[in-house]
Parts: C-alpha cells; sequence; structure tokens
C-alpha cells in the first residue's frame, strides 16, 4: 500500500475565518491523507518550518483577507532558500481571477476559488503528488 | 440629511382593506415578547438600515459614510480592518499586505477624527464592530465626541464588545478569556455611569452562524454568552436593571426563511424568560431583546453573483417579519470583495422596496398564529434549552470553550452541511446545480495599494508631534490600573487623548494580561 499523503494546512496573515480551512483539513484526512493544522495567525517562516518538521509533500494556504499577494510569493521564496521547491503549494481562499493567474506564475501548483468541491480538491492533490513522486 | 423610507407607513392593503397593527393574541409588546417587543412595531419606529462599511483609509471611508447618509441611510456602522481588529499598528510586521484591505485602519485618535469629520455624533448613530481592542476605539469616538462637543449622554449607536463568541467563532483575540472578560465588564459599567444611551455590547450570533453553525447553535451560544456578560456585571456590583436594558443582540438572517424567523421568536421569548426567572430583573426593558440581524454572508455565492441579490432580499424579508431593530443588507458582489458603491446602494435599496413598497411592516408579527412558524418556534426553543443545560453543566461559558465545546460542535456542523451540499442533498443554484459556463464578470471595488503606505507615513509624522511623555505616562498609569483591577476605561481614554496608537494601548494592555493561543481541534 502507498505510504499516507503528508498535507499541512495553514491560516497565515490575522484573519480568524477558518470555516474553511478546517473542513478542508477534515476532507483531506477523510479521503486517507495525514493533515496537519497548524492553527490560526502563522508567519510564512512559521508554516515553512511546520512543512519541513513534519516533512510534508503538500501545503494548503487558505486566505480570505485579501493578504495572499503580500503573503504567498514571500512563502514561495522561503521554500526556494530552504530547498524545499519540490513541496506541493495549493492556496484556497477569496482570490480574484487575476491575483490566481499572478499565484500560478510564482510556482503555486492550483488556486480553489469559492465553490470548489471537495472531491475536485481531493483529487487534484492525490494526481499532483502522484505525478510528483 | 434626507431619512429616505422612514415615513409612515400605508395601513391599508392596495385595495383599500384597513390593516390592524397585529393580529390574534396574545398581541407583540406583552412578555415573553415572543410576537415583538413594541405593541405596534414598525408603526412606531422602522428598522434603522445600517450598511456595515469600511474600507481603505479613514479620509475615504468618511466619503463613503457621508454618500450613504444622503442615500437615507439612518445610522452607521463600522467595519475595521484586521491590523485594528488585532490591535495592531500599520508598519508592524503582522500587519503586512491587511492594512485598509477588510476595513478601515484607525491608528490612533487622529484617524478617529477623520473618520468622524463633518458627521454630528449627536445625530448619527453609530455601530462599532470591534471586540478585543473595544475599549479602546471606544475610547477614541468619544474623545471625537468631546473634540465635536458633544456630550457622553447623547451619544447613540452600538460596540460589539463581545469577545466570547471571537473564542467561539470569530478568533480574533487578544487575551486570555478571564482578563478579556474584564475588559467588557470595564466597558460595561464604565457605558452604564456615562454613557447611557449607547449599548456598550452587542452580543453576537452572527459570527457563530457565519463559521458554520446551525440556527439552533447560533441561539443557544448567543443566549449563554449574554447570560455570561450578566453575571460578570452583577459580581461587578451593578444593579441587573441598570445596565441589562441596554444589552443589544446581533443575529445572522441566513436562507432557511421559517426557521430564521422562528429563532428570533424563540431568542426573545428565551431572553425575557432568562432575565425574569434567572436573574430577576424587574424593568421590562431588561426583559426585552433587542438585536439587529445582517444577512448571511456565507450564503453568497462566487457564481453567479446577481443571484445574491435575490438571496439577500429573502433573507432581510425574514428579518422584518421576526421584528428586528436594524439590519444590514449585503451586497452581491461581496463573495468577491468588499461592495462597490453600485452594489452597496442595491443593497440600501433592498431595505427601502421592503419598507415601502411590500406592505410587510405594516403588521407585527405576521406569521404569529402559523401553524408551522409557532411548532418551529417551540421547537427551536427546546433544542436551544438543551445546550444552555449543558453548558451550565459544565460551569459556564468560559470552562465550555476551554474544553472546545461551542468551537467543535460548529466545526461538526459545518463539516456535514458542506457535505450535504457535495452529495447535492442541499441545492445551491449557480454551484451545484444551474451551473452556467461564461457568466461574465462583475466589477469589483479595488482597495488602493497606497492606503497602507499612507497609514504608515501618518503614523511615522504622529509619532514625531505628539508628546512621547505624555504617552508613556499615560501607558505606565494603564497598566498600573490593569493589574489593579480598578477600572481600565479612564485610563485607556488618557492614553487615547494622547494620541496613543492602537498598537501601543493593546500592547501595554498584554503586558499585563499576557496573550492567548487556542487549541486548534479539527
Amino acid at each position: 500500500m502507498d505510504p499516507k499523503i503528508r498535507v499541512l494546512v495553514a491560516k497565515p496573515g490575522l484573519d480568524g475565518h477558518d470555516r474553511g480551512a478546517k473542513i478542508i483539513a477534515r476532507a483531506l484526512r477523510d479521503a486517507g491523507m495525514e493533515v496537519i493544522y497548524t492553527g490560526l495567525r502563522q508567519t510564512p517562516e512559521m508554516i515553512v518550518n511546520a512543512a519541513l518538521q513534519e516533512d510534508v509533500q503538500v501545503i494548503g494556504l487558505s486566505i480570505l483577507s485579501g493578504a495572499h499577494g503580500a503573503i504567498v510569493p514571500r512563502v514561495m521564496e522561503l521554500l526556494r532558500e530552504k530547498k524545499m521547491d519540490d513541496v506541493l503549494v495549493v492556496v484556497g481562499g477569496i482570490i480574484p481571477d487575476d491575483d490566481a493567474v499572478e499565484l500560478k506564475n510564482l510556482g503555486v501548483a492550483a488556486v480553489f476559488q469559492p465553490g470548489a468541491a471537495l472531491d475536485e480538491i481531493v483529487r487534484f492533490v492525490r494526481r499532483a503528488v502522484g505525478t510528483a513522486a | 440629511m434626507k431619512r429616505g423610507a422612514t415615513e409612515s407607513i400605508v395601513a391599508r392593503t392596495l385595495s383599500d382593506i384597513p390593516l390592524e397593527s397585529h393580529y390574534g393574541t396574545p398581541a407583540p409588546g406583552e412578555f415573553p415578547y415572543t410576537r415583538g417587543i413594541h405593541p405596534a412595531m414598525y408603526r412606531g419606529k422602522l428598522w434603522t438600515m445600517r450598511q456595515f462599511s469600511g474600507f481603505a483609509t479613514p479620509e475615504e471611508t468618511n466619503r463613503r459614510y457621508r454618500y450613504l447618509l444622503e442615500q437615507g441611510q439612518t445610522g452607521l456602522s463600522v467595519a475595521f480592518d484586521l491590523p485594528t481588529l488585532m490591535g495592531c499598528d500599520p508598519g508592524d510586521d503582522m500587519a503586512l499586505g491587511e492594512v485598509g484591505k477588510c476595513g478601515v485602519s484607525i491608528a490612533s485618535l487622529a484617524d478617529m477624527e477623520a473618520l468622524f469629520e463633518q458627521i454630528p455624533l449627536d445625530r448619527v448613530s453609530v455601530s462599532m464592530t470591534i471586540n478585543s481592542p473595544a475599549p479602546v476605539i471606544f475610547a477614541m469616538y468619544l474623545a471625537v465626541a468631546e473634540k465635536q462637543g458633544v456630550r457622553y449622554e447623547q451619544l447613540n449607536g452600538t460596540l460589539q464588545n463581545d469577545i466570547l463568541k471571537e473564542y467561539i467563532a470569530q478568533k480574533e483575540f487578544l487575551y486570555p478569556p478571564r482578563p478579556s472578560m474584564r475588559l467588557v465588564t470595564d466597558v460595561i459599567e464604565f457605558a452604564t455611569r456615562h454613557v447611557p444611551k449607547y449599548n456598550p455590547i452587542s452580543i453576537s450570533g452572527y459570527h457563530i452562524r457565519e463559521a458554520g453553525s446551525t440556527a439552533v447553535q447560533e441561539l443557544a451560544f448567543t443566549l449563554r454568552d449574554g447570560i455570561e456578560y450578566v453575571e460578570w456585571a452583577l459580581e461587578r456590583g451593578l444593579s441587573v436593571d441598570g445596565f441589562a436594558p441596554r444589552l443589544s443582540f446581533f443575529f445572522n438572517a441566513h436562507n432557511d426563511f421559517f426557521e430564521e424567523i422562528a429563532k428570533y421568536r424563540a431568542a426573545r421569548r428565551m431572553w425575557a424568560h432568562i432575565m425574569r426567572g434567572r436573574f430577576n430583573a424587574w424593568d421590562e426593558r431588561s426583559w426585552k431583546l433587542r438585536f439587529h440581524a445582517q444577512t448571511a454572508g456565507c450564503s453568497l455565492t462566487w457564481q453567479q453573483p446577481y443571484n445574491n441579490l435575490v438571496r439577500t432580499a429573502l433573507q432581510a424579508l425574514a428579518a422584518v417579519m421576526g421584528g428586528t431593530q436594524s439590519l444590514h443588507t449585503n451586497s452581491l458582489d461581496e463573495a468577491y470583495a468588499l461592495p462597490s458603491e453600485q452594489a452597496v446602494t442595491l443593497a440600501l435599496r433592498t431595505q427601502q422596496i421592503i419598507a415601502a413598497e411590500s406592505g410587510v411592516p405594516a403588521v407585527a408579527d405576521p406569521l404569529g398564529g402559523s401553524h408551522l412558524v409557532e411548532a418551529l418556534t417551540d421547537e427551536v426553543e427546546n433544542r436551544a434549552q438543551d445546550y444552555i443545560r449543558r453548558i451550565d453543566e459544565m460551569g459556564g461559558m468560559i470552562p465550555a470553550i476551554e474544553r472546545n465545546f461551542p468551537q467543535s460542535e460548529i466545526a461538526e456542523a459545518s463539516y456535514r452541511y458542506q457535505r450535504s451540499v457535495e452529495e447535492q442533498e442541499r441545492v445551491i443554484v449557480g454551484v451545484n446545480r444551474f451551473v452556467q459556463e461564461d457568466e461574465g464578470h462583475i466589477e469589483i471595488l479595488q482597495i488602493d495599494q497606497q492606503a497602507e503606505q499612507a497609514q504608515i507615513g501618518k503614523l511615522r509624522r504622529l509619532r514625531e508631534t505628539r508628546s512621547s511623555e505624555r504617552v508613556e505616562q499615560a501607558l505606565a498609569a494603564l497598566r498600573k490600573a490593569a493589574e489593579s483591577g480598578e477600572n481600565t476605561m479612564p485610563h485607556i481614554l488618557d492614553a487615547v487623548r494622547a494620541y496613543a496608537t492602537t498598537g501601543e494601548i493593546c500592547r501595554a494592555l498584554a503586558q499585563v494580561f499576557g496573550t492567548w493561543q487556542e487549541r486548534s481541534a479539527l
């Protein structure tokens, strides 16, 4: 049997709206993945450190406050610095279309906007990690 | 100032059939107020149309406020940005990218002065959605009133100041629960003595519901929070009838039309019994639950955004038929961003159409006596009672929060709901049914990226011009008061008048109270 996919679900920035992050974390766990949830108000540094410690293949960032333009580039930069480029980064939340394109240019594997189905997210993570392995 | 659709209500149908102000017994305005807190309801006073708004700099938000007042809005409601809500200043590390994004940035009294420029605080009621830093922001508001020559007794409005639902749902907390409760009580005590017409707390179910709770959980946790605040104020030595008439509530207006109406009816009945039975209040104003309602932000969809206008209209209608005292209607573009001026105008027009054209406000509690609504009211009450009993058995809301009880009940409900959407058991038009490709784009409000730099610059100049000695003295006195148990409000006012910043004051309190991290439960 394949080892479980390890995912870090993180909530960066000041925003406390964690309904989405918690639902995704649970859906991924129900789909058989090992999920670590960071809790609230994580800096990019804390998130990347946690990803390193927990040896995850995937980081899911949940951002609803509009601060993605400041936070995501910093996370991607830190991952490169730590030679963790192989970690898959996905972003979920209120991300306008134009911003989603910019995030993907930075190396984000997928951006899930409001209304995205849980099954779609689970399938994406499975496929993307499968291809990377 | 135009007052829009607040003119008197026509008490006849379009066919000229005369309408009573209510039908059936018991009458609205009678204990336990299931049918409403006033006998004539909206014939006496229409609900306040209060659109929550704030973005970027105080100067820009001030322009939006003056526009809304010209359009017939009857009260203001301030939305603060995340750094302000979390007690930090523009330029702090944690504030990166967030200044002015989700609301207006208020870093000092100077910002508050700009926010209310040319808005007379003796005539416009102001509601402020702020919790952990509530004493600081309230003090800034009071200091602006002083500068406008308005006496505290003339001030009207509501401070959210509801910390318990932050631990339960919205998660904007700075200090541990007990010192936070002490600050809440400081504000209630100060307002009771000096700002008698201002509501010092808005006990809120809104955010609990947005976090994914059911209507029953929203009601139960909110009323149990209310019980906690009453107990703390009594402990402080206030008399129940001295402060209880100024407690106000805030509920969500969600999709399930009849259940929402039942929820408001049950809320009034339960609170009346709690205040009379549990707390021996004698003044009937203490028994009456007054509430603000806001349509459900979490029900808005990104897909086919114009559908949101219809959802909001139905939710607003439920709030009005449930007897709300004031109402915010969400804008159709709020799944994307803060609303554009056009979208927020449509949202306000939705309320004005209900008020002026639908005929609904003419008769109080129009669904009272309906078999369905009466049965639902009873059942919502029973189930909420059950939760309250369980929390009582845990020793109150703070122990319940510490063991993650309300948090996990909400997370469970929210996951169940999401699953039912995924499995198409619950239909969301445009999302999991009647899906459309190529929906086209809507124009959304872009927040000026300059706002953050503008606020940082302003703060730098402020620090150069104010007396830092006065600031230091005021903060030292505040820390001493916080340690001693003395009411902190007079000291916070002194610090605010000396132009100490939101972040500086909140940090001074954190030095005494410590900070708080939740134990995240999945």
